[in-house]
C-alpha cells in the first residue's frame, strides 16, 4: 500500500466503558474504522449509541470513570526526516507531553455547543491564542496576528476588533467559525467535528458545512463528522460508518450506505428522513423502540428488540460480527450470512 | 457604567441613613435606659441614687426627650464626626472606640485572608480529586469546622497551650510591654506576631464553608463543555483547571466580600472576650448591657457602614472581573 493509501488514522476493535456503582456502561464495545488521508468519514447513529465517546477517546480525553479498555488508536505521524510511523494512542499516558502534543497539534477537535465551548471569562482571542502558542513557537504578537488571519480565513467580518470580544458577544454562527478556526489553528491533520451544526439554524448550518469543506480543499485535512442527521453525512462523508450501541453495525462508501443500505438499522435511519417527495399528510417512517438502557444491553445482536428482519433463536442468541459483503461494504448482521464466499 | 456606579453609591448612602435609624431604634428597645442600667449597678455596691439625681442625669444625657428628636440630635453630631459621649466611661466615644476599630479590621481582615488562603486551595485539591482520602479527610474536618463554636476552640487552644506548651501570653493581640505603648513598627510586628491564632479560630468556621462552596462551585465547573475545549486544545490538565474552571469558580466569592465582615466581626464577640482580643466586639457586648446609647450606636453604624462599603467594592470587583456584567451593562446603558 503506498504511503497516499494508507489509513492516517485507524482505530481497531475500541473499546471504551465507563464502570460506576450501578454498573457498566459500555459505551464503545468494539468500534472499528479506517479514515484515510483527505477523507471526511461521517459517523452516525441516535444519541447515546457511542459516537463521541468515540471522538473522546481518540483524543484520549474521555471523562472519568470511562476508560479504553481495549483496543488499538492508530495514527499515523510523519517524523522529522519526512518518513512516517504509527502511534499507539492508546499506550500514551492522557496527560503526557506526547499526548498533548497530538491533541490540538495533529487532531483537534470542534464541538456541538458553541456557547458553552467557550470560557465566558476570556475573549475569544485569548482562547485561540492560547492555542496557538500551545504548538507553534510565536511571539505574543505574532500569534494574535495568526489568530486575526484564522479568523479571517473562517469568514469572520472585522477580525481584529471581534479577537477581543467574548464568546457571549458573538451569534452561534459566529461562534461556531471561532471554534473552527481554533481547531485550525495548529495545522491539525485530522479535525473532528462533534456534531458541528446541531446547534445551529438551518442556514447557518449550510454555512458551517461549506466553511468545513472549503477549509478541507485548501488544507487537505481530514475529517471525522460525527452527527445524527443523515442530511449533512450524505451532504460531507466521503465513507460512512453507522453505530448502534457502541458498536459498529454498517460501514462504506456514502454512496453505498444512501443507495445500497444493508444493515436493517441504516435501512431504517434512512426512512426516517424526511423527504420533499413524500405525500403530503404521511407520517414520518420511525425507528419502533427506543435505545436499550445501557446497563441492559439485549443479548444477541443488540439490534434485535427493535429490528423488522428480527430472526428468532438466532438474533437473540448469538452475537453477529462484521463481515466484507463486497469490496466497499462492511456489515454485521446474520441476514447476509449465508452468502456464497 | 458610571451611571451604575452611581447609582450603587446613592443606594449605599440611602442604606447608611437607613441602618443608623434602626441601630438607634433597636439600641431604645430594651425596658430602660442608661439611667436605669446605672442606677441598677450602683444599687448592687450599695450606693442609692434619688429620684432628682435620677432625671438630673437623664436630662443630662438628653434622655428625657422623645426619640426622634434623639435621633436628629445624635444624627446630627455623627454627620460633624463627633460620635458623642461614651456615658459609662465619660469619654468621647471616638476616644474610646480609637484603636479597637483598627484593631478589628486587622483582626477582621486577618481572618478573611487566612480564609481565602487556605480555603480555597483546599476545595480546589477536594473538588479535583473528588472522593480520594484526601477530599474524605478535608471534608470531615469542615464538618467539625462548621460544628464546633469558635469560642469553644478558642477555650481548648487557651487551655492546651497552657497546660501543655506552658505559654502564659497566649490571649491579646500584644505582648504585655506593647500594651500601653502608641503604634510603633515594633508594635505593628509584635502584633503581626500575635495575629495568627485568633485569625484561624475566628476563621475556622468560614473556612469550613468556603471549602464546601469552592468544591461543589468548581465540580459543577469541570463538567462544563469549555474544559473539554481546553483539553482538546492540548493543555494539561493542570493547566486546564487552573486556568478556566478555577477562575469560573472564584467569580461567585468576589460578591461575598461585603457580607464576610460582619459575619467574621459578629462571631469574634465571645472569641475577643476568651482571647481578650481588643476589638470592638467585647465593647459592643458591655455597651449594650449598659445600654450606652452613643456608644452601641457608633458601634453598630460604623459596622453597617463598613458592611456597606464591603458590598460596593464587592460590585466593582465583579464588574471588573465578570465581564458578562460589564458587557451586560454596555448594552443597557
Amino acid at each position: 500500500m503506498s504511503q497516499q493509501n494508507a489509513p492516517i488514522l485507524s482505530v481497531e476493535n475500541l473499546h471504551t466503558y465507563f464502570r460506576q456503582d450501578e454498573g457498566v456502561v459500555r459505551a464503545v464495545e468494539g468500534a472499528s474504522f479506517d479514515l484515510y488521508p483527505g477523507q471526511t468519514l461521517g459517523i452516525v447513529g441516535e444519541s447515546g449509541c457511542g459516537k463521541s465517546v468515540t471522538a473522546r477517546s481518540i483524543l484520549r480525553i474521555v471523562e472519568e470513570p470511562g476508560k479504553i479498555e481495549q483496543g488499538n488508536i492508530w495514527l499515523r505521524t510523519s517524523g522529522s526526516n519526512g518518513s512516517s510511523q504509527r502511534v499507539d494512542l492508546t499506550t500514551l499516558d492522557a496527560d503526557s507531553q506526547a499526548m498533548r502534543d497530538i491533541r490540538g497539534g495533529e487532531i483537534a477537535l470542534i464541538f456541538q455547543e458553541p456557547m458553552t465551548s467557550f470560557s465566558a471569562f476570556h475573549t475569544v482571542g485569548n482562547q485561540i491564542i492560547e492555542a496557538i502558542r500551545l504548538h507553534q513557537k510565536l511571539s505574543p504578537k505574532e500569534a494574535r496576528e495568526k489568530a486575526i488571519d484564522l479568523l479571517r480565513q473562517v469568514g469572520i467580518p472585522k477580525p481584529e476588533r471581534r479577537i477581543d470580544e467574548y464568546a457571549f458577544q458573538l451569534s452561534g454562527g459566529l461562534r461556531q467559525r471561532v471554534m473552527i478556526a481554533m481547531a485550525l489553528s495548529s495545522d491539525p491533520k485530522i479535525l473532528i467535528a462533534d456534531e458541528p451544526t446541531t446547534a445551529l439554524d438551518v442556514t447557518t448550518q449550510a454555512q458551517i458545512l461549506d466553511l468545513l469543506r472549503q477549509l478541507q480543499e485548501e488544507k487537505g485535512v481530514s475529517i471525522i463528522l460525527i452527527t445524527h442527521d443523515m442530511g449533512v453525512i450524505a451532504e460531507m462523508a466521503d465513507a460512512v460508518v453507522v453505530m448502534y450501541l457502541g458498536q459498529v453495525v454498517e460501514e462504506g462508501p456514502v454512496d453505498d450506505i444512501f443507495h445500497n443500505p444493508k444493515h436493517p438499522y441504516t435501512r431504517s435511519l434512512l426512512k426516517s428522513i424526511p423527504s420533499i417527495l413524500a405525500k403530503p399528510r404521511t407520517k414520518l417512517a420511525t425507528i419502533t423502540g427506543s435505545i436499550p438502557h445501557p446497563y441492559n444491553r439485549p443479548a444477541g445482536c443488540s439490534f434485535h428488540p427493535r429490528c423488522p428482519d428480527f430472526m428468532p433463536g438466532r438474533c437473540d442468541v448469538a452475537e453477529p460480527k462484521l463481515q466484507k459483503l463486497n469490496e466497499r461494504q462492511v456489515v454485521s448482521c446474520f441476514l447476509y450470512d449465508n452468502l456464497p464466499e | 457604567m458610571v451611571n451604575y456606579i452611581i447609582r450603587r453609591f446613592l443606594a449605599g448612602i440611602l442604606t447608611i441613613w437607613a441602618a443608623s435609624i434602626i441601630s438607634f431604634v433597636v439600641i431604645q428597645l430594651p425596658p430602660g435606659d442608661y439611667v436605669t442600667a446605672y442606677i441598677a449597678n450602683l444599687q448592687s455596691t450599695g450606693t442609692v441614687l434619688s429620684r432628682e439625681e435620677a432625671d438630673a442625669l437623664r436630662i443630662q444625657y438628653g434622655l428625657d426627650q422623645p426619640i426622634y428628636v434623639q435621633y436628629v440630635k445624635w444624627a446630627g453630631l455623627m454627620l460633624r464626626g463627633n460620635f458623642g459621649m461614651a456615658m459609662e466611661y465619660n469619654r468621647p466615644v471616638r476616644e474610646v472606640i480609637g484603636d479597637r476599630m483598627t484593631t478589628t479590621i486587622i483582626v477582621s481582615v486577618a481572618a478573611i485572608i487566612l480564609i481565602w488562603a487556605l480555603a480555597l486551595p483546599i476545595g480546589i485539591y477536594s473538588a479535583v480529586r473528588q472522593y480520594s482520602i484526601g477530599d474524605y479527610f478535608f471534608t470531615f474536618l469542615g464538618f467539625i469546622g462548621i460544628a464546633v463554636p469558635n469560642f469553644m476552640l478558642a477555650l481548648i487552644v487557651l487551655y492546651a497551650s497552657f497546660k501543655y506548651f506552658n505559654v502564659q501570653n497566649i490571649g491579646g493581640l500584644f505582648s504585655p510591654e506593647y500594651l500601653q505603648q502608641s503604634w510603633s513598627w515594633a508594635k505593628a510586628w509584635d502584633m503581626a506576631k500575635h495575629l495568627p491564632l485568633p485569625a484561624f479560630i475566628l476563621g475556622l468556621a468560614g473556612m469550613a464553608e468556603v471549602v464546601r462552596i469552592m468544591r461543589a462551585n468548581l465540580l459543577d465547573e469541570l463538567r462544563k463543555p469549555y474544559v473539554v475545549t481546553a483539553q482538546a486544545k492540548g493543555l494539561s490538565r493542570n493547566r486546564v483547571i487552573m486556568k478556566y474552571p478555577v477562575r469560573a469558580a472564584m467569580n461567585p466569592f468576589a460578591s461575598t466580600i461585603g457580607y464576610l465582615f460582619p459575619f467574621v466581626v459578629s462571631g469574634s464577640i465571645i472569641v475577643s472576650l476568651v482571647l481578650s482580643l481588643p476589638t470592638v466586639g467585647p465593647m459592643l457586648f458591655k455597651a449594650l448591657v449598659a445600654q450606652d446609647l452613643f456608644l452601641a450606636g457608633t458601634i453598630l453604624l460604623l459596622l453597617s457602614i463598613l458592611t456597606v462599603v464591603g458590598t460596593f467594592v464587592s460590585d466593582l470587583i465583579l464588574m471588573w472581573i465578570d465581564p458578562r456584567i460589564r458587557h451586560g451593562m454596555e448594552g443597557q446603558s
